[in-house]
Protein backbone atom coordinates (compact mmCIF):
# COMPACT_ATOMS: atom_id res chain seq x y z
CA UNK A 1 0.00 0.00 0.00
CA UNK A 2 1.11 3.21 -0.96
CA UNK A 3 1.45 5.99 2.02
CA UNK A 4 -0.73 8.93 0.24
CA UNK A 5 1.37 12.45 0.08
CA UNK A 6 -0.62 15.27 1.22
CA UNK A 7 0.15 19.13 0.73
CA UNK A 8 0.96 21.65 2.38
CA UNK A 9 -0.76 24.61 1.69
CA UNK A 10 1.60 27.96 1.63
CA UNK A 11 0.86 31.62 0.67
CA UNK A 12 1.63 33.22 -2.31
CA UNK A 13 3.83 36.24 -1.56
CA UNK A 14 6.52 37.47 -3.92
CA UNK A 15 6.44 35.01 -6.15
CA UNK A 16 7.11 32.23 -3.82
CA UNK A 17 5.27 30.02 -1.79
CA UNK A 18 5.33 30.88 1.99
CA UNK A 19 4.50 29.66 4.61
CA UNK A 20 3.76 32.55 7.86
CA UNK A 21 6.79 34.10 9.21
CA UNK A 22 5.61 33.29 12.98
CA UNK A 23 5.05 29.59 11.90
CA UNK A 24 1.62 29.06 13.34
CA UNK A 25 -1.28 27.44 11.57
CA UNK A 26 -5.07 26.24 11.83
CA UNK A 27 -6.34 23.22 10.92
CA UNK A 28 -8.80 23.20 7.90
CA UNK A 29 -11.49 20.59 8.02
CA UNK A 30 -14.32 20.19 5.35
CA UNK A 31 -18.15 20.35 5.50
CA UNK A 32 -18.25 17.18 7.24
CA UNK A 33 -15.75 18.26 9.66
CA UNK A 34 -12.90 15.65 8.49
CA UNK A 35 -9.48 17.27 8.85
CA UNK A 36 -8.18 18.39 5.42
CA UNK A 37 -4.73 20.49 6.16
CA UNK A 38 -2.98 23.10 8.12
CA UNK A 39 -3.49 26.69 6.45
CA UNK A 40 -1.05 29.29 7.51
CA UNK A 41 -1.85 31.81 10.10
CA UNK A 42 0.14 34.84 8.72
CA UNK A 43 1.00 37.60 10.83
CA UNK A 44 1.03 41.44 10.60
CA UNK A 45 4.77 41.04 9.72
CA UNK A 46 3.93 38.72 7.06
CA UNK A 47 1.17 41.30 5.47
CA UNK A 48 4.45 43.69 6.20
CA UNK A 49 6.68 41.65 3.57
CA UNK A 50 4.24 41.01 1.56
CA UNK A 51 3.52 44.66 1.21
CA UNK A 52 7.04 45.35 0.30
CA UNK A 53 7.05 42.46 -2.88
CA UNK A 54 4.19 44.14 -3.81
CA UNK A 55 5.96 47.47 -3.85
CA UNK A 56 8.91 45.57 -5.72
CA UNK A 57 6.66 44.48 -8.33
CA UNK A 58 4.54 47.28 -9.03
CA UNK A 59 6.85 49.97 -11.03
CA UNK A 60 7.05 46.82 -13.60
CA UNK A 61 3.67 45.75 -13.80
CA UNK A 62 2.83 48.99 -14.30
CA UNK A 63 4.69 50.07 -16.75
CA UNK A 64 3.82 47.23 -19.59
CA UNK A 65 1.74 47.64 -22.17
CA UNK A 66 -1.92 47.47 -22.07
CA UNK A 67 -2.21 44.59 -24.77
CA UNK A 68 0.88 42.57 -22.59
CA UNK A 69 -0.92 42.92 -18.95
CA UNK A 70 -4.45 41.76 -21.11
CA UNK A 71 -2.21 38.31 -22.30
CA UNK A 72 -1.31 37.60 -19.10
CA UNK A 73 -4.82 37.66 -17.42
CA UNK A 74 -5.82 36.05 -20.22
CA UNK A 75 -3.66 33.54 -19.47
CA UNK A 76 -4.66 32.96 -15.68
CA UNK A 77 -7.73 32.27 -17.29
CA UNK A 78 -6.49 29.46 -19.76
CA UNK A 79 -4.84 27.73 -16.14
CA UNK A 80 -7.61 28.01 -14.36
CA UNK A 81 -9.83 26.62 -17.20
CA UNK A 82 -7.15 23.69 -17.71
CA UNK A 83 -7.80 22.94 -13.40
CA UNK A 84 -11.26 23.37 -13.23
CA UNK A 85 -12.00 20.18 -11.45
CA UNK A 86 -9.26 20.08 -8.70
CA UNK A 87 -10.43 24.11 -8.44
CA UNK A 88 -14.27 22.67 -8.09
CA UNK A 89 -13.06 19.95 -5.18
CA UNK A 90 -11.39 22.93 -3.60
CA UNK A 91 -14.42 25.11 -3.09
CA UNK A 92 -16.21 21.74 -2.08
CA UNK A 93 -14.38 21.95 0.66
CA UNK A 94 -16.45 24.22 2.10
CA UNK A 95 -19.57 22.18 1.65
CA UNK A 96 -22.04 23.15 -0.99
CA UNK A 97 -23.43 20.88 -4.38
CA UNK A 98 -20.98 20.03 -6.93
CA UNK A 99 -23.01 22.49 -9.32
CA UNK A 100 -22.96 25.18 -7.71
CA UNK A 101 -19.20 24.61 -6.66
CA UNK A 102 -18.64 24.41 -10.44
CA UNK A 103 -20.63 27.32 -11.69
CA UNK A 104 -18.51 29.46 -9.45
CA UNK A 105 -15.08 28.16 -10.96
CA UNK A 106 -16.85 28.87 -14.35
CA UNK A 107 -18.01 32.46 -13.08
CA UNK A 108 -14.20 33.33 -12.23
CA UNK A 109 -12.63 32.48 -15.62
CA UNK A 110 -15.15 34.24 -17.08
CA UNK A 111 -14.61 37.51 -15.00
CA UNK A 112 -10.57 37.53 -15.40
CA UNK A 113 -11.15 36.93 -18.93
CA UNK A 114 -13.79 39.84 -18.80
CA UNK A 115 -10.72 41.89 -17.19
CA UNK A 116 -8.42 40.97 -19.54
CA UNK A 117 -10.10 42.35 -22.17
CA UNK A 118 -10.15 45.27 -20.25
CA UNK A 119 -6.60 46.33 -20.06
CA UNK A 120 -6.23 48.22 -23.27
CA UNK A 121 -9.74 49.90 -23.10
CA UNK A 122 -9.94 51.62 -19.73
CA UNK A 123 -8.04 54.51 -20.12
CA UNK A 124 -9.44 55.51 -23.63
CA UNK A 125 -12.92 55.48 -21.17
CA UNK A 126 -11.84 57.42 -18.27
CA UNK A 127 -9.06 59.46 -19.27
CA UNK A 128 -10.26 62.81 -21.67
CA UNK A 129 -9.36 65.99 -23.11
CA UNK A 130 -10.45 68.34 -21.76
CA UNK A 131 -12.28 71.95 -23.30
CA UNK A 132 -10.24 74.61 -21.23
CA UNK A 133 -10.83 78.54 -21.83
CA UNK A 134 -7.10 79.24 -22.45
CA UNK A 135 -4.46 78.10 -24.64
CA UNK A 136 -3.88 75.17 -23.13
CA UNK A 137 -4.02 71.38 -24.11
CA UNK A 138 -5.59 70.15 -20.63
CA UNK A 139 -6.05 66.28 -21.01
CA UNK A 140 -6.77 63.41 -18.07
CA UNK A 141 -4.56 60.14 -17.54
CA UNK A 142 -5.67 57.31 -15.50
CA UNK A 143 -2.23 55.93 -13.16
CA UNK A 144 -2.75 53.17 -10.47
CA UNK A 145 -2.43 54.14 -7.14
CA UNK A 146 -0.20 52.17 -6.29
CA UNK A 147 -0.76 48.82 -3.48
CA UNK A 148 -4.04 47.65 -3.09
CA UNK A 149 -5.13 45.84 0.37
CA UNK A 150 -8.02 43.77 -0.66
CA UNK A 151 -10.09 41.75 1.87
CA UNK A 152 -11.87 39.01 0.70
CA UNK A 153 -15.51 37.52 1.24
CA UNK A 154 -16.24 34.56 3.38
CA UNK A 155 -19.01 33.11 1.25
CA UNK A 156 -17.70 33.05 -2.50
CA UNK A 157 -14.17 31.90 -1.78
CA UNK A 158 -13.21 31.89 -5.36
CA UNK A 159 -15.38 34.70 -7.21
CA UNK A 160 -15.48 37.12 -4.43
CA UNK A 161 -11.61 36.88 -4.24
CA UNK A 162 -11.36 36.85 -7.91
CA UNK A 163 -13.80 39.93 -8.54
CA UNK A 164 -11.56 42.19 -6.20
CA UNK A 165 -8.50 41.67 -7.06
CA UNK A 166 -8.89 41.88 -11.27
CA UNK A 167 -9.51 44.67 -11.41
CA UNK A 168 -7.22 45.84 -9.12
CA UNK A 169 -4.30 44.34 -11.36
CA UNK A 170 -6.14 45.49 -14.49
CA UNK A 171 -5.02 49.07 -13.70
CA UNK A 172 -1.66 48.40 -12.86
CA UNK A 173 -1.94 47.96 -9.69
CA UNK A 174 0.15 45.22 -7.52
CA UNK A 175 -2.18 43.65 -4.61
CA UNK A 176 -2.23 42.23 -0.86
CA UNK A 177 -5.34 40.02 -0.33
CA UNK A 178 -6.57 38.23 2.67
CA UNK A 179 -8.14 35.16 1.77
CA UNK A 180 -11.66 33.97 2.97
CA UNK A 181 -11.11 33.09 6.56
CA UNK A 182 -13.72 30.06 6.57
CA UNK A 183 -12.31 28.91 3.09
CA UNK A 184 -9.07 29.69 2.36
CA UNK A 185 -7.71 26.71 0.11
CA UNK A 186 -9.27 27.63 -2.96
CA UNK A 187 -6.96 31.18 -2.80
CA UNK A 188 -4.01 28.86 -2.25
CA UNK A 189 -4.43 27.06 -5.29
CA UNK A 190 -5.37 30.21 -7.21
CA UNK A 191 -1.72 31.01 -5.86
CA UNK A 192 -0.31 27.96 -7.86
CA UNK A 193 -2.16 29.09 -10.48
CA UNK A 194 -1.07 32.47 -10.45
CA UNK A 195 2.74 31.17 -10.55
CA UNK A 196 2.63 29.37 -13.58
CA UNK A 197 0.46 32.85 -15.31
CA UNK A 198 3.19 34.78 -16.18
CA UNK A 199 1.82 36.94 -14.12
CA UNK A 200 5.41 38.60 -12.72
CA UNK A 201 5.79 37.46 -8.78
CA UNK A 202 4.42 39.97 -6.30
CA UNK A 203 1.78 41.59 -8.22
CA UNK A 204 -0.52 39.50 -6.75
CA UNK A 205 0.16 38.40 -2.84
CA UNK A 206 -2.30 36.00 -1.15
CA UNK A 207 -2.26 35.90 2.11
CA UNK A 208 -4.63 33.34 4.60
CA UNK A 209 -4.89 34.05 8.15
CA UNK A 210 -7.41 35.75 10.98
CA UNK A 211 -9.27 38.61 9.76
CA UNK A 212 -9.02 40.20 13.35
CA UNK A 213 -5.60 39.88 13.65
CA UNK A 214 -4.60 41.75 10.25
CA UNK A 215 -7.24 44.40 9.61
CA UNK A 216 -5.62 46.59 11.59
CA UNK A 217 -2.55 46.81 10.04
CA UNK A 218 -4.23 46.65 6.38
CA UNK A 219 -5.94 49.86 7.89
CA UNK A 220 -2.60 51.59 9.51
CA UNK A 221 -0.27 50.11 7.05
CA UNK A 222 0.81 53.72 4.83
CA UNK A 223 2.18 52.31 1.73
CA UNK A 224 -1.23 50.86 1.06
CA UNK A 225 -2.96 53.07 -0.94
CA UNK A 226 -6.28 51.72 -1.42
CA UNK A 227 -8.29 49.21 0.66
CA UNK A 228 -10.90 46.93 -0.59
CA UNK A 229 -13.10 45.36 1.85
CA UNK A 230 -16.54 42.94 2.53
CA UNK A 231 -16.45 43.65 5.76
CA UNK A 232 -18.49 43.69 8.80
CA UNK A 233 -19.81 46.95 11.06
CA UNK A 234 -17.24 46.61 13.21
CA UNK A 235 -14.38 46.29 10.51
CA UNK A 236 -15.67 49.01 8.62
CA UNK A 237 -14.75 51.10 11.26
CA UNK A 238 -11.26 49.63 12.31
CA UNK A 239 -10.96 50.52 8.52
CA UNK A 240 -11.76 53.53 8.37
CA UNK A 241 -10.02 55.00 11.18
CA UNK A 242 -6.91 53.57 10.54
CA UNK A 243 -7.66 55.14 6.75
CA UNK A 244 -8.52 58.27 7.89
CA UNK A 245 -5.02 57.98 9.60
CA UNK A 246 -2.61 56.62 6.66
CA UNK A 247 -5.15 58.73 4.22
CA UNK A 248 -5.82 55.89 2.06
CA UNK A 249 -8.85 55.46 -0.10
CA UNK A 250 -11.60 52.83 1.17
CA UNK A 251 -14.12 50.92 -0.74
CA UNK A 252 -16.36 48.90 1.57
CA UNK A 253 -18.90 46.36 1.32
CA UNK A 254 -20.95 45.34 3.59
CA UNK A 255 -21.15 41.57 4.44
CA UNK A 256 -24.86 42.32 5.93
CA UNK A 257 -25.63 43.83 2.35
CA UNK A 258 -26.54 40.52 0.15
CA UNK A 259 -24.18 40.60 -2.56
CA UNK A 260 -24.99 39.40 -6.11
CA UNK A 261 -21.23 38.23 -7.34
CA UNK A 262 -22.35 36.25 -10.27
CA UNK A 263 -24.02 39.43 -10.94
CA UNK A 264 -22.80 41.65 -14.33
CA UNK A 265 -23.03 44.63 -11.84
CA UNK A 266 -20.46 42.68 -10.26
CA UNK A 267 -17.85 43.57 -12.95
CA UNK A 268 -16.87 46.36 -15.72
CA UNK A 269 -15.05 49.68 -16.27
CA UNK A 270 -16.70 51.09 -12.23
CA UNK A 271 -14.83 48.84 -10.52
CA UNK A 272 -11.34 49.29 -12.10
CA UNK A 273 -12.05 52.85 -11.99
CA UNK A 274 -12.35 52.42 -8.44
CA UNK A 275 -8.64 51.73 -7.95
CA UNK A 276 -6.96 54.39 -10.20
CA UNK A 277 -6.29 57.89 -10.06
CA UNK A 278 -6.67 60.42 -12.76
CA UNK A 279 -4.06 62.55 -13.18
CA UNK A 280 -4.40 66.57 -15.76
CA UNK A 281 -1.96 68.09 -17.32
CA UNK A 282 -1.97 71.88 -18.56
CA UNK A 283 -0.11 71.80 -21.31
CA UNK A 284 0.53 75.24 -23.04
CA UNK A 285 0.06 75.27 -26.85
CA UNK A 286 0.42 78.22 -29.31
CA UNK A 287 2.59 81.26 -28.68
CA UNK B 1 61.92 42.60 4.87
CA UNK B 2 59.32 40.60 6.52
CA UNK B 3 56.16 41.48 3.97
CA UNK B 4 58.73 40.69 0.93
CA UNK B 5 58.61 37.28 1.74
CA UNK B 6 55.26 37.29 0.14
CA UNK B 7 51.25 36.29 1.17
CA UNK B 8 51.76 33.33 1.82
CA UNK B 9 53.97 33.97 4.42
CA UNK B 10 51.85 36.05 5.68
CA UNK B 11 49.39 33.98 5.72
CA UNK B 12 51.58 31.63 7.75
CA UNK B 13 52.40 34.15 10.24
CA UNK B 14 48.39 35.95 10.84
CA UNK B 15 46.90 32.41 10.75
CA UNK B 16 44.64 31.22 8.05
CA UNK B 17 40.63 31.85 7.93
CA UNK B 18 38.34 28.47 8.65
CA UNK B 19 35.87 29.44 5.82
CA UNK B 20 32.92 27.30 6.54
CA UNK B 21 33.29 27.89 9.68
CA UNK B 22 33.04 31.80 9.50
CA UNK B 23 29.82 31.15 7.23
CA UNK B 24 28.20 29.28 9.61
CA UNK B 25 28.83 31.95 12.41
CA UNK B 26 27.61 35.02 10.46
CA UNK B 27 24.66 32.89 9.92
CA UNK B 28 23.40 33.01 13.25
CA UNK B 29 23.45 36.36 13.51
CA UNK B 30 21.06 37.03 11.58
CA UNK B 31 18.25 35.02 13.71
CA UNK B 32 18.87 37.29 17.25
CA UNK B 33 15.83 38.43 18.64
CA UNK B 34 16.30 41.81 18.70
CA UNK B 35 12.69 43.54 20.28
CA UNK B 36 11.66 46.94 21.40
CA UNK B 37 14.08 48.79 23.31
CA UNK B 38 17.24 47.06 22.17
CA UNK B 39 15.62 47.21 18.77
CA UNK B 40 15.48 50.88 19.10
CA UNK B 41 18.78 51.82 21.01
CA UNK B 42 20.30 49.85 17.43
CA UNK B 43 18.19 52.00 15.19
CA UNK B 44 19.60 54.74 16.75
CA UNK B 45 23.26 54.04 17.18
CA UNK B 46 23.61 52.88 13.37
CA UNK B 47 22.28 56.04 12.64
CA UNK B 48 24.79 57.47 14.21
CA UNK B 49 27.69 55.40 12.42
CA UNK B 50 26.04 55.81 8.51
CA UNK B 51 28.95 57.45 6.49
CA UNK B 52 26.03 59.03 4.14
CA UNK B 53 27.34 58.48 0.57
CA UNK B 54 27.04 59.87 -2.61
CA UNK B 55 29.18 58.72 -4.98
CA UNK B 56 27.88 59.01 -8.60
CA UNK B 57 29.55 61.12 -11.84
CA UNK B 58 25.89 63.30 -11.94
CA UNK B 59 27.00 64.45 -7.87
CA UNK B 60 26.35 68.75 -8.02
CA UNK B 61 27.03 70.91 -5.24
CA UNK B 62 23.04 71.16 -4.84
CA UNK B 63 22.97 67.43 -4.49
CA UNK B 64 25.56 67.07 -1.97
CA UNK B 65 24.23 70.21 0.13
CA UNK B 66 20.52 68.60 -0.07
CA UNK B 67 22.89 64.95 1.60
CA UNK B 68 24.41 67.22 4.32
CA UNK B 69 20.85 68.77 5.10
CA UNK B 70 19.59 65.07 5.84
CA UNK B 71 23.26 63.94 6.95
CA UNK B 72 22.09 66.88 9.70
CA UNK B 73 19.15 66.21 10.49
CA UNK B 74 17.54 62.81 9.19
CA UNK B 75 13.97 63.92 9.93
CA UNK B 76 11.77 66.09 11.62
CA UNK B 77 11.89 63.89 14.74
CA UNK B 78 14.56 65.62 16.51
CA UNK B 79 15.23 62.44 18.84
CA UNK B 80 16.78 60.76 15.33
CA UNK B 81 20.56 61.82 15.90
CA UNK B 82 22.84 62.71 12.85
CA UNK B 83 24.81 60.86 11.00
CA UNK B 84 28.52 60.57 11.67
CA UNK B 85 29.76 61.73 8.10
CA UNK B 86 29.20 62.75 4.67
CA UNK B 87 31.01 60.60 2.23
CA UNK B 88 31.24 62.14 -1.21
CA UNK B 89 34.19 63.15 -4.26
CA UNK B 90 36.91 65.01 -3.76
CA UNK B 91 35.26 67.80 -5.74
CA UNK B 92 32.68 68.07 -4.08
CA UNK B 93 34.32 68.53 -0.40
CA UNK B 94 34.09 71.98 -0.64
CA UNK B 95 30.96 72.45 -1.18
CA UNK B 96 29.89 70.07 2.22
CA UNK B 97 32.70 71.94 4.12
CA UNK B 98 30.00 74.94 3.45
CA UNK B 99 27.58 73.41 5.73
CA UNK B 100 29.37 71.23 7.71
CA UNK B 101 32.39 72.91 9.20
CA UNK B 102 31.62 73.17 13.29
CA UNK B 103 29.10 70.62 13.17
CA UNK B 104 29.14 67.26 14.42
CA UNK B 105 29.26 66.11 10.95
CA UNK B 106 32.51 65.04 9.71
CA UNK B 107 33.34 65.12 6.04
CA UNK B 108 34.37 62.09 4.34
CA UNK B 109 35.98 62.05 0.56
CA UNK B 110 36.90 59.01 -1.02
CA UNK B 111 40.22 59.57 -3.24
CA UNK B 112 43.41 58.02 -4.48
CA UNK B 113 41.62 57.51 -7.72
CA UNK B 114 38.80 56.11 -6.66
CA UNK B 115 37.39 53.47 -7.49
CA UNK B 116 40.11 51.48 -9.15
CA UNK B 117 43.32 52.96 -8.05
CA UNK B 118 44.60 52.76 -10.97
CA UNK B 119 46.76 55.67 -11.24
CA UNK B 120 50.18 56.68 -10.80
CA UNK B 121 51.28 57.54 -6.55
CA UNK B 122 51.75 61.23 -7.05
CA UNK B 123 48.63 61.57 -8.90
CA UNK B 124 46.56 59.62 -5.96
CA UNK B 125 48.83 61.53 -3.19
CA UNK B 126 47.87 64.96 -4.70
CA UNK B 127 44.76 64.01 -4.71
CA UNK B 128 44.38 63.16 -0.71
CA UNK B 129 46.45 66.75 -0.04
CA UNK B 130 43.56 68.42 -2.42
CA UNK B 131 40.69 66.72 -0.45
CA UNK B 132 42.30 67.38 3.28
CA UNK B 133 43.32 71.02 2.30
CA UNK B 134 39.41 71.52 0.88
CA UNK B 135 38.57 70.43 4.47
CA UNK B 136 37.81 66.47 4.29
CA UNK B 137 37.81 65.23 7.70
CA UNK B 138 38.50 61.33 7.00
CA UNK B 139 40.17 60.06 3.31
CA UNK B 140 38.90 56.41 2.37
CA UNK B 141 41.91 55.39 0.00
CA UNK B 142 41.71 51.92 -2.08
CA UNK B 143 44.59 49.96 -1.91
CA UNK B 144 46.19 48.69 -4.73
CA UNK B 145 44.51 44.83 -5.56
CA UNK B 146 46.75 44.76 -8.59
CA UNK B 147 50.06 44.88 -6.12
CA UNK B 148 48.65 42.86 -3.79
CA UNK B 149 47.58 40.01 -6.24
CA UNK B 150 50.24 40.23 -7.96
CA UNK B 151 52.38 39.55 -4.69
CA UNK B 152 54.09 43.02 -4.45
CA UNK B 153 52.94 43.34 -0.88
CA UNK B 154 55.33 45.97 0.64
CA UNK B 155 54.49 47.91 -2.30
CA UNK B 156 51.09 47.68 -1.12
CA UNK B 157 51.59 48.43 2.84
CA UNK B 158 53.97 51.38 1.43
CA UNK B 159 51.22 53.34 -0.73
CA UNK B 160 49.40 53.09 2.69
CA UNK B 161 51.92 54.90 4.40
CA UNK B 162 52.30 57.54 1.50
CA UNK B 163 48.51 57.98 2.15
CA UNK B 164 48.49 58.28 5.86
CA UNK B 165 51.38 61.07 6.20
CA UNK B 166 49.52 62.77 3.26
CA UNK B 167 46.27 62.34 5.70
CA UNK B 168 48.28 64.53 8.16
CA UNK B 169 45.03 64.86 10.78
CA UNK B 170 42.53 63.32 9.04
CA UNK B 171 41.23 59.56 9.61
CA UNK B 172 42.13 57.23 7.12
CA UNK B 173 40.27 54.64 5.99
CA UNK B 174 41.78 51.45 3.95
CA UNK B 175 39.12 50.05 1.49
CA UNK B 176 40.54 46.43 0.66
CA UNK B 177 37.82 45.80 -1.72
CA UNK B 178 37.04 42.43 -0.47
CA UNK B 179 35.32 41.17 -3.52
CA UNK B 180 38.66 41.60 -5.93
CA UNK B 181 40.43 39.96 -2.63
CA UNK B 182 39.01 36.11 -3.70
CA UNK B 183 39.48 34.70 -0.26
CA UNK B 184 38.84 35.18 3.19
CA UNK B 185 42.63 34.69 3.77
CA UNK B 186 43.53 37.34 1.18
CA UNK B 187 41.19 39.54 3.47
CA UNK B 188 42.33 38.93 6.88
CA UNK B 189 46.23 39.51 4.92
CA UNK B 190 44.91 42.43 3.54
CA UNK B 191 43.55 43.72 6.76
CA UNK B 192 46.84 43.05 8.57
CA UNK B 193 49.35 44.95 6.17
CA UNK B 194 46.80 47.56 6.53
CA UNK B 195 46.58 47.45 10.30
CA UNK B 196 50.21 47.42 11.01
CA UNK B 197 51.22 50.88 9.60
CA UNK B 198 47.62 52.70 10.64
CA UNK B 199 47.45 54.55 13.55
CA UNK B 200 44.55 54.08 16.49
CA UNK B 201 41.12 55.01 15.41
CA UNK B 202 41.75 54.83 11.70
CA UNK B 203 39.86 52.59 9.61
CA UNK B 204 39.97 49.33 7.43
CA UNK B 205 36.57 48.98 4.77
CA UNK B 206 35.33 46.05 2.86
CA UNK B 207 34.89 47.61 -0.51
CA UNK B 208 34.08 50.76 -2.54
CA UNK B 209 30.23 49.88 -3.33
CA UNK B 210 31.57 49.90 -7.13
CA UNK B 211 31.55 46.23 -7.62
CA UNK B 212 28.80 43.43 -8.10
CA UNK B 213 29.86 42.08 -4.53
CA UNK B 214 29.68 44.19 -1.89
CA UNK B 215 29.92 44.07 2.32
CA UNK B 216 28.67 40.79 3.50
CA UNK B 217 28.61 39.56 6.95
CA UNK B 218 31.25 37.21 6.31
CA UNK B 219 34.07 39.42 5.24
CA UNK B 220 32.61 41.69 7.78
CA UNK B 221 33.23 39.10 10.42
CA UNK B 222 36.80 38.18 8.78
CA UNK B 223 38.08 42.03 9.46
CA UNK B 224 36.12 42.19 12.64
CA UNK B 225 38.32 38.90 13.97
CA UNK B 226 41.49 40.40 12.43
CA UNK B 227 41.06 43.95 14.20
CA UNK B 228 40.53 41.74 17.08
CA UNK B 229 43.95 39.61 17.14
CA UNK B 230 45.74 42.92 16.28
CA UNK B 231 44.33 44.47 19.09
CA UNK B 232 45.41 41.41 21.38
CA UNK B 233 48.54 41.37 19.98
CA UNK B 234 49.70 44.96 19.90
CA UNK B 235 46.72 46.94 21.99
CA UNK B 236 45.87 49.31 18.68
CA UNK B 237 42.37 50.12 18.31
CA UNK B 238 41.61 49.87 14.58
CA UNK B 239 38.13 50.74 13.36
CA UNK B 240 36.00 48.96 10.79
CA UNK B 241 33.55 50.10 8.09
CA UNK B 242 31.60 47.58 5.74
CA UNK B 243 30.17 49.81 2.91
CA UNK B 244 28.20 48.81 -0.07
CA UNK B 245 25.21 46.93 -0.07
CA UNK B 246 23.20 47.24 3.00
CA UNK B 247 20.69 48.86 2.51
CA UNK B 248 17.92 47.98 4.97
CA UNK B 249 17.89 48.46 8.82
CA UNK B 250 17.35 44.80 9.50
CA UNK B 251 21.03 44.09 7.98
CA UNK B 252 22.62 47.12 9.55
CA UNK B 253 21.45 45.37 13.07
CA UNK B 254 23.07 42.13 11.88
CA UNK B 255 26.04 43.83 11.10
CA UNK B 256 25.91 45.28 14.84
CA UNK B 257 25.51 42.14 16.54
CA UNK B 258 28.77 41.17 14.86
CA UNK B 259 30.28 43.80 16.27
CA UNK B 260 28.65 43.32 19.52
CA UNK B 261 29.98 39.22 19.89
CA UNK B 262 33.17 39.90 18.13
CA UNK B 263 34.58 42.98 19.35
CA UNK B 264 32.54 44.19 22.34
CA UNK B 265 30.68 47.39 23.93
CA UNK B 266 33.96 49.32 23.07
CA UNK B 267 33.25 49.40 19.09
CA UNK B 268 29.70 50.26 19.49
CA UNK B 269 30.02 53.85 18.68
CA UNK B 270 30.70 56.07 15.29
CA UNK B 271 34.43 56.43 16.38
CA UNK B 272 35.07 52.91 16.10
CA UNK B 273 32.37 51.27 13.10
CA UNK B 274 30.93 52.90 10.64
CA UNK B 275 28.13 52.13 7.63
CA UNK B 276 29.17 53.37 4.23
CA UNK B 277 25.74 53.48 2.97
CA UNK B 278 23.10 55.81 0.81
CA UNK B 279 19.96 53.94 0.81
CA UNK B 280 19.94 52.48 4.57
CA UNK B 281 19.49 55.94 6.52
CA UNK B 282 16.10 56.08 4.64
CA UNK B 283 14.83 52.58 6.15
CA UNK B 284 16.50 53.32 10.23
CA UNK B 285 14.63 56.34 10.21
CA UNK B 286 11.28 54.72 8.30
CA UNK B 287 11.84 52.21 11.05
CA UNK B 288 12.39 54.01 14.11
CA UNK B 289 9.00 56.29 12.94
CA UNK B 290 7.29 52.81 13.28
CA UNK B 291 8.84 52.06 16.27
CA UNK B 292 7.80 55.30 17.59
CA UNK B 293 4.19 55.11 15.81
CA UNK B 294 3.66 51.34 15.93
CA UNK B 295 2.36 52.03 12.15
CA UNK B 296 3.96 50.89 9.18
CA UNK B 297 5.49 53.41 7.13
CA UNK B 298 5.61 53.81 2.88
CA UNK B 299 9.22 54.03 2.21
CA UNK B 300 8.75 57.72 -0.26
CA UNK B 301 7.61 59.23 3.13
CA UNK B 302 11.74 59.18 3.27
CA UNK B 303 12.92 59.87 0.81
CA UNK B 304 12.85 61.07 -2.96
CA UNK B 305 11.24 58.72 -4.80
CA UNK B 306 8.44 60.29 -6.56
CA UNK B 307 6.43 56.98 -7.76
CA UNK B 308 3.38 55.49 -5.81
CA UNK B 309 5.04 52.75 -5.21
Amino acid sequence: MRLHITKTPKCYVGGSFIRSEGGRVAPLCDAKGTFFANIPLCTRKDLRNAVEAAAKAGPNWAGRSAYNRGQILYRLAEMLEARTPEMTEAILIGGGSRAKANREVVASIDRIVHYAGWTDKFPALLGSVNPVASSHFNFTVTEPMGIIGIIAPDDVPLLGLVSLVLPAITGGNSVVTLASNKQPYPAILLGEMLATSDLPGGVVNLLTGQRDELIPTFASHAHLRGVTAVADLVERQALQNGAADSVKRLKLIAVEDPMDWYSESAQGLYEIRDHLELKTTWHPIGG
Amino acid sequence: MRNSLGLRSLIEEIGGVDQVGIDERVAKYATRSIKKHAKVFGLKLATTMVDLTTLEGKDTPGKVASLCQKALRPHDDSDIPPTAAVCVYPAMVKHAAKLLKGTSVKIASVATAFPSGQSSLKIRLAEVRAAVSDGADEIDMVINRGAFLAGELARVQDEISAVLEACGEATLKVILETSELETYDNIRAASFLAMRVLRPGDFIKTSTGKTSANATLGNNQVMLEAIRDHFLATGVEIAMKPAGGIRTAKEALHFLVAVKETLGDAWLNQDRYRFGASALLNDLVRQMVKEKTGVYQAPYTFSESTTAY
